[in-house]
């Protein structure tokens, strides 16, 4: 392997570990070490690979794609993808097998039971802070309340919304 | 659209898991809750609540843990690998396709807007997962605490999530044994 092909598995292996919470949460330790430490890109390269993540399909991580495609073609977003996914992946596997097998056990229960109600509160927050991050205009609120009430209310594909607000967003109201 | 079946094979995992990433625009974890408790209807809404709940507190993207956490419960280690391959692939086939015609055309006015509209939508699709998780009937206690403390601790304060959960999970769970006394 290339030296910036080992970097890359280091860095993103190690990031995968302290990965709490979603991607934005380590967004400024990866830009520690892909901007100011490794020098692989400017800030604003890094600031512009992650919005095109977070406008693509699929997990956000894919940021760590565009990141290793940029500093060694695609051999650099296959390592970094597998590097970002890996340990925390494995050490899923484990845990969820041992969940598995505690099935039934009271502690098991109450592990859940205590843990349902902050991760309510976290998803809750999610939406606020996404919602915050996302709109900027009187229509962008009304977009995200409209589509938040369609989705209660109403059976219809929420790929239909997207595809609305796309044509809203295309026809400059947004 | 929703039809309760067996437990989901290998291929099913991957195909199911495929759609969920495509279609996962500005955040994939609502998609992944329609199609494993409204579609296919492989978890009920209790069951989603709770396996999150695990993989929220284990390091890594929240929805590749779901994915390995799913793939797992189902299939062992090849379900984990099938769910897995199956929410990425496509995605970091697609992103990167993006990446190098965003470097050809650079940043289009017109696309941009467009962005701006789907976002706001996205974020809409994440406020109603978050209130469809809510109605759980764990939530109708005292309990419901712990979700206010977990929603002003991170989105109003903006305390550091690693910091937060390490003081909110144990006492939610001490709060959960001591009302099952």
């Amino acid at each position: 392997m290339s030296d910036a092909l080992t970097q890359l598995a280091i860095d993103f292996s190690l990031l995968s570990l302290i990965t709490v919470g979603g991607v934005i949460t380590v967004l400024p330790e990866m830009h520690r070490s892909v901007v100011e430490v490794r020098g692989w890109m400017s800030g604003a390269e890094f600031a512009q690979l992650f919005a095109l993540a977070q406008a693509a399909p699929g997990p956000n991580i894919l940021v760590v794609s565009l990141i290793g495609w940029k500093v060694s073609g695609l051999a650099g977003a296959a390592v970094a993808t597998a590097a970002v996914c890996a340990p925390s992946s494995v050490l899923t596997y484990a845990v969820s097998q041992i969940w598995q097998r505690f099935r039934g056990a009271r502690w098991r229960k109450l592990v859940e039971e205590g843990l349902v109600p902050v991760t309510v509160g976290l998803m809750l927050a999610g939406g606020y802070l996404i919602t915050l991050a996302a709109d900027h205009s009187v229509a962008g609120f009304a977009i995200t309340a409209v589509t938040a009430a369609v989705v209660l209310t109403t059976r219809i594909h929420p790929l239909w919304l997207l595809a609305g607000a796309g044509l809203l967003g295309l026809a400059g109201w947004v | 659209m929703s039809e309760a079946a067996g437990p989901p094979g290998v291929g099913e995992l991957f195909l199911r898991f495929t759609q969920v990433g495509v279609s996962g625009f500005g955040g994939v974890m609502p998609w992944a809750r329609r199609m494993l408790v409204e579609e296919r209807r492989w978890l009920s809404a209790e069951e989603f609540n709770e396996a999150l709940g695990l993989c929220q507190l284990l390091p890594g993207p929240n929805i590749v843990n779901m994915a390995v956490c799913v793939g797992t419960r189902f299939r062992g280690a090849r379900g984990a690998f099938a769910a897995f391959m199956g929410l990425m692939c496509a995605p970091f086939a697609i992103v990167l396709v993006l990446g190098a015609l965003f470097t050809q055309y650079g940043d289009v006015p017109a696309i941009a807007s467009a962005f701006r509209g789907i976002s706001a939508a996205a974020a809409g699709l994440i406020v109603a997962m978050g209130l469809k998780m809510a109605a759980s009937p764990r939530l109708r206690s005292v309990m419901a605490v712990f979700a206010l403390a977990a929603f002003v601790g991170i989105a109003l304060v903006r305390l550091p999530l690693g910091v937060f959960l390490l003081a909110a999970a144990p006492a939610s769970i001490a709060a959960a044994a001591w009302r099952s006394r």
